[in-house]
């Protein structure tokens, strides 16, 4: 009797450690997919030429596999995001843990919650419909499709990223941290901006970098906006991010032009790893902090 | 006076971003229910597409849709409540623990478009299921994982330890003390994750596109799995981009939109009630 109930027991056991690992399975799977398929195309194409080539023609008779204007791209993209998104998020949030009062910050935290919900197309068609033609006109383009437009509409995507966890940082600064601000008679805006922001530094570096991994991977309401054209990045002209660059050759493409493909996923990933790891080392600076 | 100039250009600049915020949030809201809603007909929600007749109908992408949350919960359900049971209940083994942790937070960082990628490699071509929205469900089955192990292991770990300890007091096993005291504790976290995949699901594309593909097809749940289909976001994706159809597009977009508030709402609902119930 002892012994079947051990056995039981272990058997049970047994079948929950594998439901444990399965998130390291699923992650082995996702790289080891990437790189097998990632790799013959730049062994081909060569690494530096694929890496830093700045023609793209991959359906042309003599085809071109040069990624250099994805990157960019993708870089310069994320970088206007965040430096449109990150400013306008960082006030809402320094706002809504210190400053606003109870009804104001549960009506503008549900506004910020269903902004993180909207499907990412919606943002695309809106984008499409408001922003490109507001582009053409304003800046007297032909084409309103471009980086800017890209740009934009990602910089209000990562808008609830960094808003909710800079308000959790900023929750999480010890209330003796102000108190003694306040009794050294500085005012609540004076402690909040000197004293509460800084003691919250990581976790709002935290936000930004979690910022930057949405931005930039990110493709479907970026593939609507941007006009999907592989030159190198300027402000008013039609681009391609990485992301895109799968996404609008994935369905009819083959051969060597199946497998740059993959090859540009994988440099997404790699991007993607390097923010991760990024970002744990500002997270686990703001717990080691406390 | 330097100090008053500082305070103030702080303080306008912050009801300035928070009235940005919210202004954007109302324009995208009220802009799309306006141009959506009136696009909304009976004769749309209710028909497929046809050539002949030239009508537009999505019918076939809502239970798309509907198909795709449902297979795709079934699975990740067991699968994520599972991994968190292990993390809080069994393992004790420091290096593993953190193993899994950061394997699911790697997890979360994964744009969808790779995890479309590697769903259309794995699923339908290594594993042979075709573009269908089995491979589909499956695919966002890995990318919902991390989201229901994590609120099922915030709401295991409110389970109070003595509870457990009454159990075994009682000479019940670990198995039984898992299964009669500490899931039915940790409900709230299932429900909450399941919310969660929900809204996820229904705003999800990029990762679809290759795996579930863009037919129009009405089919019957077990045979809507194994062909290839639409969701609602990938219809609107094809119409607004491919085909031009703006008010069909708007159409989709409102009631995504509803959709998502209604989601919104349920998951603070859940949250209070739960919260509620707990503090009795």
């Amino acid at each position: 009797m002892r012994s079947r109930n051990d056995f039981k027991e272990n058997f049970i056991h047994g079948i929950f450690f594998i439901l444990g690992l399965i998130t390291v399975g699923c992650v082995l799977l996702i790289t080891v997919y990437l790189v097998i398929s990632g790799i013959p195309a730049i062994r081909r194409i060569g690494l530096l030429k694929f890496l830093f080539g700045k023609t793209w023609k991959s359906t042309a008779q003599q085809p071109q596999f040069g990624i250099l204007p994805f990157i960019l791209t993708s870089v310069y993209g994320t970088a206007g995001a965040i430096l449109l998104g990150v400013p306008v998020g960082f006030f809402t949030a320094v706002y809504l843990a210190k400053m606003a009062p109870p009804a104001i910050k549960s009506i503008v935290s549900s506004a910020v919650s269903l902004l993180a919900g909207i499907p990412s197309v919606v943002y695309g068609l809106v984008g499409m419909l408001v922003l490109v033609p507001a582009i053409r006109r304003i800046f007297h383009i032909p084409d309103g499709s471009s980086l800017l437009a890209a740009v934009i509409v990602l910089a209000v995507m990562i808008l609830p990223s960094i808003v909710n966890v800079s308000i959790t940082a900023l929750e999480a600064v010890p209330k003796e941290y102000e108190d003694a601000s306040f009794a050294l008679g500085a005012t609540p805006t004076e402690t909040y901006f000197k004293v509460s922001v800084p003691a919250a530094k990581s976790g709002i570096a935290a936000a930004v970098v979690l910022g930057v991994g949405r931005a930039i991977g990110e493709a479907m309401a970026v593939m609507m906006v941007s006009g999907n054209a592989p030159n190198m990045p300027r402000l008013f002209e039609s681009v391609r991010f990485l992301t895109t660059a799968v996404a609008s050759e994935m369905s009819y493409s083959s051969g060597l032009q199946q497998q740059a493909l993959f090859s540009i996923a994988l440099v997404l990933l790699l991007f993607i790893m390097m923010i991760n790891v990024t970002l744990n080392f500002f997270l686990k600076k703001g717990t080691d902090e406390k | 006076m330097k100090r008053k100039a500082y305070i103030l250009m702080m303080q306008s600049l912050m009801i300035l971003s928070a009235v940005i915020t919210c202004g954007l949030v109302l324009f995208l809201v009220i802009y799309v229910l306006v141009k959506g809603l009136p696009n909304i007909t009976w004769e749309m929600l209710s028909g497929k597409p046809s050539y002949l007749s030239q009508t537009i109908g999505i019918l076939p992408d809502i239970l798309n849709t509907l198909y795709i949350i449902i297979a795709a919960l079934v699975v990740v359900i067991p699968l994520g409540a599972g991994a968190a049971v292990y993390l809080t209940e069994y393992a004790q083994n420091r290096k593993i623990i953190s193993l899994i942790e950061y394997a699911a937070e790697t997890l979360s960082g994964i744009p969808s478009i790779i995890y479309g990628l590697v769903g259309m490699l794995f699923f339908c071509s290594f594993l042979n299921m075709q573009t269908s929205l089995l491979a589909g469900a499956l695919t966002l089955v890995i990318m919902n994982l991390p989201t229901v192990m994590r609120t099922t292991q915030e709401s295991l770990k409110t389970v109070p330890q003595s509870y457990r300890e009454g159990g075994f007091g009682l000479g019940a096993g670990k198995w039984r003390v898992i299964r009669t005291v500490v899931l039915p504790g940790c409900i709230d976290g299932i429900i909450t994750g399941c919310i969660l995949s929900v809204g996820r699901i229904l705003g999800e594309s990029a990762a679809l596109l290759f795996t579930a593909g863009f037919a129009h097809a009405l089919n019957g749940f077990f045979e809507g799995l194994g062909s290839a289909g639409a969701t609602l976001t990938v219809a609107l994706y094809v119409y607004a981009k491919e085909r031009g159809e703006f008010g069909v597009a708007f159409a989709i977009a409102a009631i995504l939109m509803m959709l998502t508030l209604l989601i919104d709402l349920l998951a603070a609902l859940v949250g209070k009630y739960f919260k509620k119930r707990r503090s009795l």
